[in-house]
């Protein structure tokens, strides 16, 4: 993983081709969170505002330990709260660190009508570039995770970046540094499948936990980050994890028929009123024959 | 607004000072609305925000000039709903649109008296084209606002009511498309097809043979000769 990873292999609002597109073998890397192991700690939240320096905001105290209810401009990482009742009528707690999901097929960089703004890396990453961003916000109606947030000062958008400067440099993003209790892995796509999948495995072989599973929605051609989930049938017990996210549809809509439809459309009543002129041409009242008439 | 519109000589009044102004507000307004537009509806025309200062300027901008667009078209509807009623007369003149299209306006039957050079039914002071495209640019802007306010805030709508984002962004494109087919025919029909129709709302005035021309019971209703006639 050095910087050749960071050949960007899509980009937004772009006329034309992408020059890293399929250029290498598989590079993918992954973020792997094992919800079973997380003991809420936060050190990875604490890792990402210590290492990608922002600026603290307001927490929300709301009778739990959620510090704030979602993620913000300025707060990428953050884990999720959720206490759950089992069958027995006993508690657990399902936590889970939520962040930007880094889809293969990224709804945010579809919608992004500016050149540039949003990236995804032959690696797999996608990143958004604020110097190119117009603040129009169409990545936050593009995500189906509810990720991108406005910076309402600068107009720009801001997410989770995956570490890019660190992972160009080889080493691993800043909250997999951090986790003390190993529930964070972080390599390529293929290793982290597998690490997930036997963990799965182990669940539900020795744990009792029948539905365990991985979650890498295939809806987004999978993601950057995957998760290992007690109970992969109710993703939605986590904090809102859909089930099967995919691009919303309307934006689908909009980003490929519509498009080419309007462009006929467009183009077909500029040819059209020109072709109308060249054979009716123009309306041109004869000014003197009706002269004695006014 | 039974104002004098008969002037000097052969002149009449075709557009006042209050309705040029209006119609040049939302005009211009949506010229910048269109090209600023253009710029993300395509990765090829996104050169058009660059032009026009940039990115963050075209968004920031956009909605704002989008108010003006509003305020204007909703100046036009209080000040010409009574002339854009889409009566009978406009039913009769959908029959002979085709010579109207066609300019079929040469005087085919010398003989006949000079009413009847024209081929297409009378009209008053605005043809059925006209009062479409004003009812295409009157709906279409409401829609252009309702879901433009959606995309203008996008990042405080709730994630419960994010379908409002879904919704907007196919109504503001769509209503896009629909009154972008109107602009580029009321600019062809009023600078390339009708001369005199782009002087007339620039400086206001027409010939009464021009108005006799093209909106005829408009000139017999202002000068008086609709009464005269009955």
């Amino acid at each position: 993983m050095s910087q050749a990873t960071l050949r960007i292999q899509k980009i937004s609002g772009h006329a034309g081709s992408v020059p890293g597109e399929d250029t290498q073998r598989e590079s993918q890397v992954c973020k792997l969170v094992d919800t079973t192991t997380c003991i809420g700690c936060k050190a990875c939240e604490v890792a990402c505002m210590e290492w990608n320096d922002l600026p603290f905001g307001e927490t929300v105290f709301d009778n739990s330990y959620q510090t704030m209810p979602e993620t913000r401009w300025n707060y990428w990482n953050l884990i999720l709260f959720n206490e759950h009742v089992r069958e027995d009528g006993s508690l657990m707690w399902l936590m889970r660190k939520n962040q930007c999901m880094h889809c293969a097929e990224p709804g945010c960089l579809e919608a992004c009508p500016a050149d540039g703004a949003i990236v995804q890396y032959s690696n797999g990453i996608v990143d958004f570039q604020q110097d190119h961003c117009i603040g129009c916000g169409y990545c936050i109606t593009g995500c189906p995770f509810d990720i991108p947030k406005l910076n309402p000062k600068t107009k720009r958008v801001h997410k989770c970046t995956l570490c890019t400067d660190r992972v160009s440099e080889g080493l691993e993003p800043a909250c997999i540094k951090s986790c003390p209790t190993g529930c964070l892995h972080f390599g390529t796509k293929e290793d982290m499948k597998y690490l997930a999948e036997h963990r799965a495995k182990q669940l539900k072989d020795h744990s009792g936990y029948v539905n365990a599973g991985v979650y890498d929605p295939p809806g987004v051609g999978g993601t950057g980050v995957i998760y290992v989930l007690h109970d992969a049938t109710k993703p939605e017990l986590y904090g809102g994890l859909p089930k099967n996210p995919s691009i919303p549809l309307s934006v689908k809509l909009w980003k490929q028929p519509m498009k080419w439809i309007g462009n006929i459309l467009i183009i077909g009543g500029i040819v059209g009123t020109f072709v109308h002129y060249l054979r009716y041409g123009p309306k041109i009242v004869p000014e003197d024959s009706a002269k004695g008439d006014s | 607004m039974q104002e004098n519109r008969v002037l000097r000589g052969n002149r009449v009044l075709r557009y006042n000072f209050h309705e040029r102004v209006i119609h040049w507000c939302a005009g211009l307004s949506y010229v910048y609305l269109m090209l600023t537009g253009l710029a993300f509806w395509s990765p090829w025309l996104f050169w058009i925000a660059v032009v026009l200062g940039g990115g963050l300027a075209s968004r920031m901008l956009h909605p704002l000039v989008g108010l003006i667009f509003t305020a204007s078209v909703i100046d036009m509807y209080f000040m010409w709903k009574r002339d854009m009623r889409i009566t009978d007369l406009d039913r009769q003149w959908t029959k002979t649109i085709g010579a109207y299209v066609r300019n079929e306006e040469e005087e085919q039957i010398p003989e006949l008296a000079v009413r009847a050079w024209q081929k297409w039914a009378p009209v008053d002071r605005f043809n059925l084209g006209q009062k479409y495209l004003f009812w295409v640019m009157f709906w279409g802007g409401i829609a252009l606002l309702l879901s433009g306010l959606v995309l203008w805030f996008t990042e405080y709508i709730p994630w419960s009511f994010r379908f409002l984002r879904y919704i907007s962004v196919l109504v503001h494109p769509i209503a896009f498309l629909v009154t972008l087919g109107g602009f580029i025919i009321h600019v062809y029909m009023g600078t390339a097809v009708v001369r005199g129709g782009f002087t007339s709302v620039i400086r206001g005035e027409v010939s009464k043979t021009w108005a006799r021309h093209h909106h005829r019971l408009w000139l017999e209703r202002i000068t008086g000769q609709d009464a005269a006639r009955k």
